[in-house]
């Protein structure tokens, strides 16, 4: 019951203020302006005691990662070979040490990476191995938020985890842009989104009571319908990327799921059995003691 | 000892109406508990193994194209030093030559190079005394010395003289390109 | 450690060793022979439970520290590192950054339990007064690790808990410039907190043993308070509690990998996978959850110097209890109205932990808006934490000495065993 109250206290819906305000147009939240919208609530293939990544989605989420978010987008965090994990997009059982899965090899030679010369000493560019980082769009944090309109594009390998409601979250924001209410002053190269965390009061002209939900965010909507083309022939609508970009995304910050429940399965399974054996045991002796 | 009159000290050993369950119930959860506590110890003992990165790095390629003949090139892998010997014929010969000679370790020059390629000498560079690292163009035999303890290897690693146990180890490898190898 | 010992060595070599280092002796007293009450029931688990939970912190937290690196520039990503590369690096986190929740979970319901059935009364002060330390270093060990994974959470909860101090007059500043070593909390206090934080569980395990020392000495308190007074009233410690204690280890196990393996992030918080950035605040700060009852006070008090005082003054309450508790009756079990207080107490516990979870301002009913009285509306987390907090006070400074004079008590039974016990064993032949 303690821990119930008390979790509940921590999830609070005032926890999507504490996000991050790196992408806020106006700075500190009050207490005063409403909370963001609440994101909704996806059925994925990953929750649940028995959840796992469902490697399709992995497969589109990837691709729409590639071709869309990461223009801006850092998974600083990743390298190719993870792409080949157990568990992971292109996870293949032939080649269990993901460096020598070929697809892999071909999704890091895509990309080119900066190297050091061995011999003169000079930068210079190579394509990516396996076993390289993601390399970041931008060099630095002043070049992306340069090239972004001052707001810097968070780096992606755990955002799943570090924004209240995870996946579902950025599926909400994916999805969620809307047209400004009027009465709301939006800056040019800002967008409204009911379920981006802020504080529009300064921007509000309308009903002081009744102030929009969400904030204004730096990013352009990234997707809409028929953006990105899927190889398994999935239809691509704005919704379908933004969960499968989200699914991936939930990898990336969770990549041993799958480990991780399966695990769980068994560790349950014997403390439930050694439970109930240490609870006969118990009775045995204590059977002709009172207590 | 003797006030038994509310059980205070009753041994259960002697108190229960089926002692062969009771024994059982008793060594299965003991034998439970056990058995969960040595699985616990396994993910312990294996988080000390190499980590996801350092396996990744396992496996390198190397361009042989700027390593001249006669030129050794060392690069790190594994955290160790590999060297990459482009022989020349000269040396190539006085191996070959010494094939049948005593060694402590016998081994044929051909055994330790690529057939084809048998320019291409590639060794991990720690001695296998005690793990120094071996000097190019020292000692009697033409190929490496190692300063710690005076082992002497000839131009195909193999040790000849010094208190070294083993030839220099060859890493595992292949040839992708004529210019290109995989080592491990 | 007490009283006369029953071990008889029965080897050659038990008899060799037991003349020059008697640890066989040492271990058969205090985990064998060593006499339990006989009524004890599952609230006195948890002392074992708190023994499991320290050893399974010490043993991640060692392996942890094999692979994180101590330094501003690379915790964050070491951390992840352990996340993503280390072989079971993801469990062995998970259960060290859980266990910590656990530990918690554990050592509040022993607390409440010596609360309750009056555990910290003579002789036993010394023993609580131990426990009270532990608690204490289990705050500070909590707090400075919860700062090694440099996230965001852990940069600015350690600003806010560090800048405390500086509400002291005149030494404030120095104070919390010597806690940081520089200006701001930045790589030195990093580096500082893993050391101590590496430290302080051995610390503990060091006072744990005197605990359990002191426990040996006076005996252990029971569910009548009532002091056992012949063999009639208690059992041997093995297997009685032994097997006993097993059995609410691994229920306590279930619960504990339930968090592990199904959400382990639900009592973290989100912002703590942001790496550190000290340019940008979250806009909602909140410690873990063990600490938000304290929190809630701190925040109660409107003036900075005694918002700290009154956190430091709520914990120091449970040092002063044992000359607090005028009562000549132990348990609550004989003090009906002492319950009905100790149970309102509890729940004051809980709505501070709730409080120190929200927003000061944001309204308890939503879209009530009353008057403002003070500083804000009385109906809003900040007037219900002072409610609460001032309940908490009173419960230690009024309730409980004024109690236990004027209060009417039920009868206290002569012995442990002489009421029939809850759980009498079936009748059998009386020797």
């Amino acid at each position: 019951m303690t821990l119930k109250l008390l979790s509940k206290a921590v999830f609070s819906k005032a926890m999507g203020l504490a996000l991050t305000g790196a992408l806020l147009a106006g700075g500190g939240a009050m207490a005063q302006a409403p909370h963001p919208e609440e994101p909704e609530n996806i059925q994925w293939s990953f929750e649940g005691p028995l959840g796992k990544f469902d490697q399709a989605q992995l497969q589109r989420g990837y691709k729409v990662y590639r071709e869309v978010c990461a223009a801006c987008h850092s998974m600083s965090l990743l390298s190719f070979r993870n792409l080949g994990d157990k568990g992971g997009p292109f996870y293949a059982p032939r080649y269990p040490n993901s460096n020598d899965n070929p697809y892999v090899k071909s999704l890091a030679a895509e990309y080119e990476v900066d190297d050091i010369d061995s011999e003169t000493g000079d930068v210079i560019k190579r394509p990516a191995i396996s076993a390289d980082r993601l390399p970041s769009p931008f060099k630095n944090e002043a070049a992306a938020r340069a090239s972004n309109g001052g707001s810097l594009p968070p780096d992606m390998s755990v955002l799943a985890k570090a924004r209240e409601g995870g996946p579902d979250y950025i599926h909400a924001i994916l999805t969620g842009y809307r047209d400004p209410p009027a009465g709301l002053k939006v800056d040019p190269g800002k967008f409204y989104n009911p379920y981006f965390p802020g504080d529009l009061t300064s921007a509000w002209s309308g009903d002081p009571a009744h102030i929009p939900h969400g904030g204004v965010i730096g990013m352009i909507p990234p997707l809409r319908d028929g953006l990105v083309t899927f190889d398994d022939g999935t239809k691509s609508t704005l919704d379908q990327q933004a969960k499968d970009v989200s699914a991936f995304l939930m990898w990336a910050a969770e990549p041993k799921l799958n480990e991780r429940h399966q695990m769980g399965a068994a560790v349950m399974i014997y403390l439930l059995l050694l439970s109930g054996l240490l609870y006969a045991s118990y009775r045995k002796v204590w059977k002709n003691e009172s207590h | 000892m003797s006030n038994l009159a509310v059980g205070a000290t009753t041994d259960p050993g002697h108190s229960s109406d089926d002692p062969s369950r009771r024994d059982f119930i008793h060594i299965a959860a003991i034998a439970a508990a056990a058995g969960g506590a040595a699985a616990v110890v396994w993910p312990f003992i294996d988080q000390m193994n190499p980590a996801g990165d350092t396996l990744a790095l396992a496996s390198v390629e190397f361009d042989l194209g700027k390593v001249m003949q006669g030129q050794q090139v060392t690069i790190k892998w594994r955290g160790k030093p590999l060297f990459i010997r482009n022989r020349t014929p000269a040396e190539i010969a006085k191996a070959v030559q010494d094939d049948n000679a005593s060694m402590k370790d016998p081994a044929k020059d051909a055994d330790r190079t690529k057939e084809g390629k048998q320019q291409w000498m590639i060794l991990i560079g720690n001695c296998t005394h005690l793990g120094c690292v071996p000097t190019f163009g020292g000692g009697e035999y033409g190929g490496w010395f190692c300063p710690c303890h005076g082992s002497v290897y000839d131009t195909s690693g193999r040790i000849r003289k010094g208190p070294a146990p083993l030839n220099l180890a060859l890493p595992e490898y292949a040839f992708l390109t004529d210019t290109r190898v995989k080592i491990g | 450690m007490s009283g006369h010992s029953t071990y008889q060595p029965k080897t050659g070599f038990e008899r060799w060793l037991d003349s020059r280092l008697p640890i066989i002796r040492l271990a058969h007293d205090t985990a064998v022979s060593y006499p339990t009450p006989r009524n004890l029931n599952y609230w006195w688990t948890f002392g074992g439970i708190l023994t499991l939970c320290l050893g399974v912190q010490i043993i991640t937290g060692i392996i942890l520290a094999m692979h994180y690196t101590a330094s501003a520039d690379h915790a964050f990503n070491s951390v992840e590192h352990i996340m993503r590369d280390v072989n079971y690096g993801w469990l062995i986190r998970y259960m060290h950054a859980n266990g910590a929740s656990m530990f918690f979970i554990a050592v509040y319901i022993h607390m409440f339990r010596g609360l309750y059935y009056g555990s910290y009364k003579a002789p036993r002060e010394v023993l609580w007064l131990l426990g009270c330390i532990i608690y204490l270093l289990m705050m500070a060990t909590g707090f400075m690790g919860y700062v090694l994974p440099w996230g965001q959470m852990s940069f600015h909860g350690t600003v806010v808990i560090t800048n405390l101090f500086g509400a002291f007059p005149i030494v404030g500043e120095a104070i919390t410039t010597w806690l940081w070593g520089g200006f701001a909390v930045d790589n030195p206090t990093l580096n500082r907190f893993f050391s101590l934080h590496y430290l302080l569980p051995f610390v503990i395990a060091g006072v744990v043993i005197l605990h359990i020392w002191a426990l040996h000495v006076v005996g252990q308190n029971n569910p009548t308070g009532v002091e056992p007074k012949s063999k009639a009233d208690t059992v041997p410690f093995t297997p009685y509690a032994t097997v006993k204690d097993g059995f609410a280890m691994s229920v306590f196990l279930i619960l504990f990998a339930t968090f592990v393996f199904y959400m382990p992030n639900a009592l973290g918080h989100a912002d703590n996978y942001i790496p550190a950035n000290p340019l940008v605040t979250p806009a909602h700060i909140v410690p873990e959850w063990y600490y938000l009852p304290f929190y809630a006070i701190l925040r109660a008090v409107p003036d900075k110097l005694m918002g700290v005082l009154a956190m430091f003054a709520s914990i120091g309450c449970f040092f002063a209890l044992p000359w607090l508790d005028t009562s000549k009756v132990r348990s609550l079990r004989y003090r009906p109205t002492a319950k009905l207080y100790f149970w309102i107490f509890v729940l004051a516990c809980l709505v501070l932990g709730y409080c120190g979870g929200r927003l000061p301002d944001d309204p308890v009913i939503p879209g009530l808006k009353t008057f403002i009285l003070g500083d804000s509306d009385p109906n809003s987390f900040v007037w219900l934490s002072r409610i609460a907090t001032a309940y908490y006070f009173a419960y230690f400074a009024v309730i409980i000495p004024v109690l236990g004079l004027v209060e009417k008590t039920l009868p206290v039974p002569e012995t442990i065993a002489s009421p029939a016990l809850s759980h009498p064993a079936p009748a059998k032949t009386e020797a």
